[in-house]
């Protein structure tokens, strides 16, 4: 028997919603999608919720969001690490409001029953009232699958869910390459910036894999870096600068070519003048190949890899973006750093950071109002697709998947055609 | 008990309290060119994100500026390019309850609240701040000479801007 076409609650066939050149503007408009695509995609594939390093220690913890659904990240004695719902087994208040934070565990301020750092219900408050109906162990703060690769680590409430390793692929090799911008050193997290727009998730998940609006939404930021850093950047049309779709709604885009593999260096590329001050200061501890193999990492690597739904690792930070409504979207840019690396090289990621993001960076801003203008001009001609079209007739294959142009929508046919499997899987 | 007036007595605090209103209305004119004139050489303007730091150069800000950063900020916001300076938000702020954190002949600092009206497309909304302003009083007129803004939601999620705090 053939299971019924999926609809979404309003009747309409999600398939059509999505084709290969286009997508129906619904997909940022209709609340009823929204709430399945909460139930189809964030509450059952994996879900970035940290960084390790975020939690280094044991009792070391963060609380993040899988989908609409509060969580808790912790690092328990062992050193494994949990994702916990922030809910507690009695009466469902929340058991901590920190961002972040140690402690021991968690107690609830309502009626004190307490938690280990691994969900288990550790204590009840004058127990006798349960008779002995009352099992701790059948009451722990429910826990989600997790998983991490690369540092990077995620969370699934769904138990079945296909493996971490699988779900990633290819991107892993991208992940790994991400991760060698530490120039030998751990990468970091060291501050974000966080911010709202009023507009759909799936437009910020776009924006991370568009080169194409670069130098038009970014003309007032380019026009304020030195001619070195815009020149790094104009990948417009550089042949080399393609996008990669890396199956499972990923992708990669790469916008520095020669900072792929950042361990790879032919000695041609000049060290940026404006980093002069660091070299010299490196200089005094480090051999010149150390100092060059640093410098050359300061923007970070040369791509943006956007893995679907929630996180895009880019150039030199992450972009974690979490639904709030169908019309609004929470966003964090996460700055990294060299754990254990020199100071003065933290320091100058972090002024990098700041120059372009955050609520009043030279960048943030400016993306911004062009997701708040999409989700506007959404509400206009209700029967208009989105067109995703562009690169088309280059895009070709090549090893794991399709590639294109860097300015050319590979990577958000990648997505949306991930985004329609797992709305119409028919679960 | 009565309130003590002898603050507003003082001639360098009342310069100083007329410097950060004057600042307040160029600001909400968005004369940028006008406020740079405000600052003395080398001064720092910043909003951090972590409420409790002082050392701003260790931590990840929204807005570390020195003099080129400051100056290259106002010549994104009035060149023209940036979309969301096109597009921001119409404000009035105002800042009082000043208190005096220090005073003497060339330097007063002072504290205040700021509370900032702002309308954009079909909404208000309001952005509380606590600002504190480091006066040098020693030269031809009152320069701020470090601005630091601490937005109540700093740590939480603050809207994308095309207008300056
Ligand atoms: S709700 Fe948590 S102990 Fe009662
Ligand atoms: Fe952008």
């Amino acid at each position: 028997m053939n299971a019924p076409t999926p609809t979404g609650p309003t009747g309409t066939d999600i398939a059509t919603l999505v084709q290969d050149d286009r997508v129906d503007v619904s997909l940022y408009t209709d609340p009823h999608l929204f709430e399945l695509e909460m139930d189809r995609i964030f509450n059952r594939t994996w879900v970035w919720v940290a960084h390790e390093s975020e939690v280094p220690n044991a009792g070391d913890f963060k609380t993040a969001m899988v989908g609409r659904q509060p969580v808790i990240v912790t690092r328990d004695r062992r050193g494994g690490i949990n994702v916990l719902l922030n809910r507690c087994r009695h009466r469902g208040a929340s058991v901590c409001e920190a961002p972040r934070g140690h402690a021991n565990g968690f107690t609830c301020p309502y009626h004190a029953w307490s938690y280990a750092l691994d969900g288990k219900l550790r204590g009840i408050p004058y127990p006798d009232g349960y008779g002995d109906d009352l099992e701790k162990k059948d009451f722990p703060l429910h826990r989600l699958k997790v998983d991490s690769y690369a540092g990077m680590v995620f969370a699934s409430f769904d138990h079945e869910v296909q493996p971490l390793a699988d779900f990633l692929g290819p991107a892993r090799h991208w992940m790994d390459l991400f991760m060698k911008q530490g120039a030998g050193y751990p990468i970091k997290v060291q501050g974000e910036h966080t911010f709202r727009f009023k507009g759909n998730w799936k437009i910020q998940l776009e924006n991370t894999t568009d080169g194409y609006h670069f130098p038009i939404v970014h003309r007032s930021w380019m026009s304020s870096v030195d001619a070195e850093t815009a020149e790094m950047l104009s990948f417009m049309t550089d042949e080399k600068a393609v996008t990669h779709a890396l199956g499972n709604g990923h992708s990669v885009m790469v916008m520095v070519p020669e900072h792929v593999d950042l361990d790879q260096d032919d000695g041609t590329e000049q060290l940026q003048e404006r980093f002069g001050h660091i070299v010299e200061e490196l200089s005094r501890e480090f051999a010149p190949e150390k100092v060059r193999r640093i410098v050359r990492s300061l923007h970070g690597a040369g791509f943006n890899l956007n893995l679907f739904p929630n996180v895009a690792m880019s150039m030199s930070f992450f972009r974690v973006l979490r639904p709030v409504s169908v019309t609004e979207t929470e966003i964090r840019h996460m700055a990294l750093g060299l754990d254990g690396g020199p100071e003065i090289v933290n320091r100058e990621r972090l002024r990098i950071h700041e120059h372009f993001q955050g609520p009043f960076g030279f960048g943030s801003p400016d993306d911004s109002e062009a997701w708040d203008r999409v989700q506007r001009g959404a509400t206009a001609g209700p029967g208009l697709p989105i067109m995703v079209n562009r690169g088309l007739p280059r895009e070709r294959h090549e090893g794991d998947g399709r590639v294109s142009h860097a300015t050319d929508e590979t990577g958000m046919r990648e997505a949306y055609a991930m985004w329609k499997a797992m709305m119409t899987d028919g679960r | 008990m009565a309130a003590d007036t002898a603050l507003l007595a003082d001639p360098r605090i009342a310069s100083a309290i007329e410097l950060v209103w004057h600042e307040a209305d160029l600001l909400d004119r968005k004369e940028y060119q006008e406020w740079d004139r405000l600052w003395a050489p080398g001064g720092r303007y910043v909003i951090p994100i972590d409420p409790q730091t002082k050392d701003f150069a260790a931590t990840l800000n929204m807005v570390y500026d020195d003099d080129r950063m400051r100056r290259m900020r106002i010549e994104r916001l009035t060149s023209g390019y940036s979309i969301s300076a096109v597009a921001a938000a119409r404000t009035v702020r105002t800042l009082s309850r000043f208190v005096v954190r220090h005073r003497d002949d060339a330097v007063v600092e002072l504290g205040s609240a700021q509370v900032l009206v702002g309308h954009r497309r079909e909404e208000t909304f309001v952005l509380g701040a606590d600002v504190t302003h480091r006066i040098r009083l020693d030269g031809a007129g009152p320069l701020i000479e470090e601005k630091v803004i601490r937005l109540i939601n700093s740590d939480g999620a603050v809207n994308a801007s095309g207008f300056l705090l």
